[in-house]
């Protein structure tokens, strides 16, 4: 290996490797499989250290993290294409229960394991979008960057997807907590 | 602050990603809704909640040692063009200046490659974009889809056409890596054989015609039209391609 190559490894492990925690988070939560978590997470990898040359510096998380989420959606369209397609019939109940009427969520006592299914059972987008603000804390502007779209779509992703949680914590309206558990072991 | 606007804006408001103005107006109206404020402790309950569930997922052991050897292995198969050409260079006196001289000024006067350098260069690429995963970034059979993609992500917007009239389908498009530049390809099929189409922008304005190449048993042709340069490599048979070709340039 020349000392050229030898030096684009050495400064991608250094600034790129780091931030593998982060990119298996997401690929898991994204394609809710181990196995394929760990793939998509390969092949990311194996993209970024070929477009390396052309990042530009920056934050090598965020940057990473957008090679990840599309090569997930890459994945996930060559593989399990079906579960890509977002379920009509949840927008409307999203849209049913927009109305004045919160509960006080009975939160401090639920089980991590519910909060868990719930979270995996949002349609992939809204969970794309928790994933990425509530666990790792990114900003709006950093998951507009990572997804893709416009500001104004990542917080109505979110405003949907948090509702949805709480819908299925207060047990009530809405999604049952008891349906299709996780789709795969 | 009235209710509707504060319920669109607690998500963000509880985030803090809100200016100051509208936080404060935020807080006004808590202060004085029963409403709106039980929404926004809901909103910092499920937070709590989220953050004691210990939500994240560890990456498996040996991951990490797997992926560090992947890298080594794309690091040493990437460097191989450039040991191939220092081999013809020790090979045929004459042929050795000529190249060399090539060389010498490619990499001095322009980053760019000249000729066989680039030609091994877009085969290699295209040799790793089929496998399998590896060919298409966008999947779409209209070019109203593909084309957007690029946005954003190139500097340039590549020119993608609907041949389906012609038999050569249309399947998507991906971000790829040519002569140490980004590029676009846009990806065709006609039967089982993969067209890709590597686009990327010309720094002269001459259209140049079409020019055919094999490498290691894969047809390439390419051409300049309009600033843009065009390679398309295929193991369709030459006559083929070149009806591709000749109905991209139309």
């Amino acid at each position: 290996m020349r000392s050229q190559e030898r030096d684009k490894l050495a400064s991608f492990e250094q600034s790129v490797l780091p931030h593998l925690r982060a990119a298996y988070n997401l690929a898991r939560w994204l394609t809710r499989n181990e196995h394929d978590a760990e793939d998509v997470v390969q092949e990311a990898y194996m993209r970024a250290f070929k477009f390396f040359s052309g990042f530009r510096g920056g934050d090598s998380r965020s940057w990473l993290l957008t090679i990840v989420r599309n090569t997930c959606y890459t994945w996930m369209h060559q593989n399990r294409s079906r579960e890509l397609t977002t379920v009509l019939d949840d927008e409307i109940h999203a849209l049913e229960s927009e109305g004045p009427d919160p509960e006080a969520l009975l939160l401090e006592k639920v089980s991590s394991e519910v909060l868990k299914r719930a979270l995996d059972e949002l349609p992939i987008e809204f969970r794309e979008a928790v994933v990425l603000r509530e666990l790792e804390e990114m900003s709006y502007k950093e998951i507009a960057d990572i997804s893709g779209v416009p500001l104004g779509t990542v917080m109505s992703r979110l405003a949907r997807g948090r509702k949805r949680l709480q819908q299925v914590l207060t047990g009530g309206k809405g999604m049952q907590a008891s349906a299709s558990g996780f789709s795969r072991p | 602050m009235r209710c509707n606007s504060t319920r669109e804006l607690i998500g963000a408001y509880v985030d803090g990603e809100l200016d100051l103005v509208r936080s404060l107006d935020i807080e006004g109206h808590l202060h004085e809704c029963s409403i709106c404020s039980r929404e926004y402790q809901n909103h910092r309950s499920l937070r709590r909640a989220i953050k004691g569930a210990e939500l994240n997922f560890e990456a498996p052991p040996g991951l990490e040692k797997r992926i560090r050897t992947n890298l080594g292995r794309a690091n040493k198969s990437e460097a191989k063009p450039w040991s191939l050409s220092w081999r013809w260079a020790i090979a045929g006196a004459s042929v050795a200046a000529t190249v060399a001289m090539l060389l010498f000024a490619a990499l001095t006067l322009n980053r760019h490659q000249t000729g066989d350098l680039l030609a091994q260069d877009v085969v290699s690429s295209h040799l790793r974009s089929l496998i399998p995963g590896h060919t298409i970034d966008v999947p779409s059979t209209d070019q109203h889809t593909v084309k957007p993609w690029f946005n954003g992500k190139l500097d340039f917007s590549p020119p993608v056409r609907d041949l389906a009239d012609k038999g050569f389908n249309l399947t998507g498009g991906r971000l790829d890596y040519v002569d140490n530049r980004p590029v676009a390809v846009v990806v065709y099929t006609r039967r089982l054989h993969t067209i890709n189409l590597y686009i990327w922008p010309s720094n002269t304005d001459a259209n140049a015609g079409g020019e055919a190449t094999v490498r290691q048993g894969y047809n390439m042709v390419h051409w300049t039209k309009e600033g843009m340069i065009f390679w398309a490599v295929s193991d369709l048979n030459t006559g083929e391609l070149h009806d591709f070709v000749k109905a991209q340039r139309e």
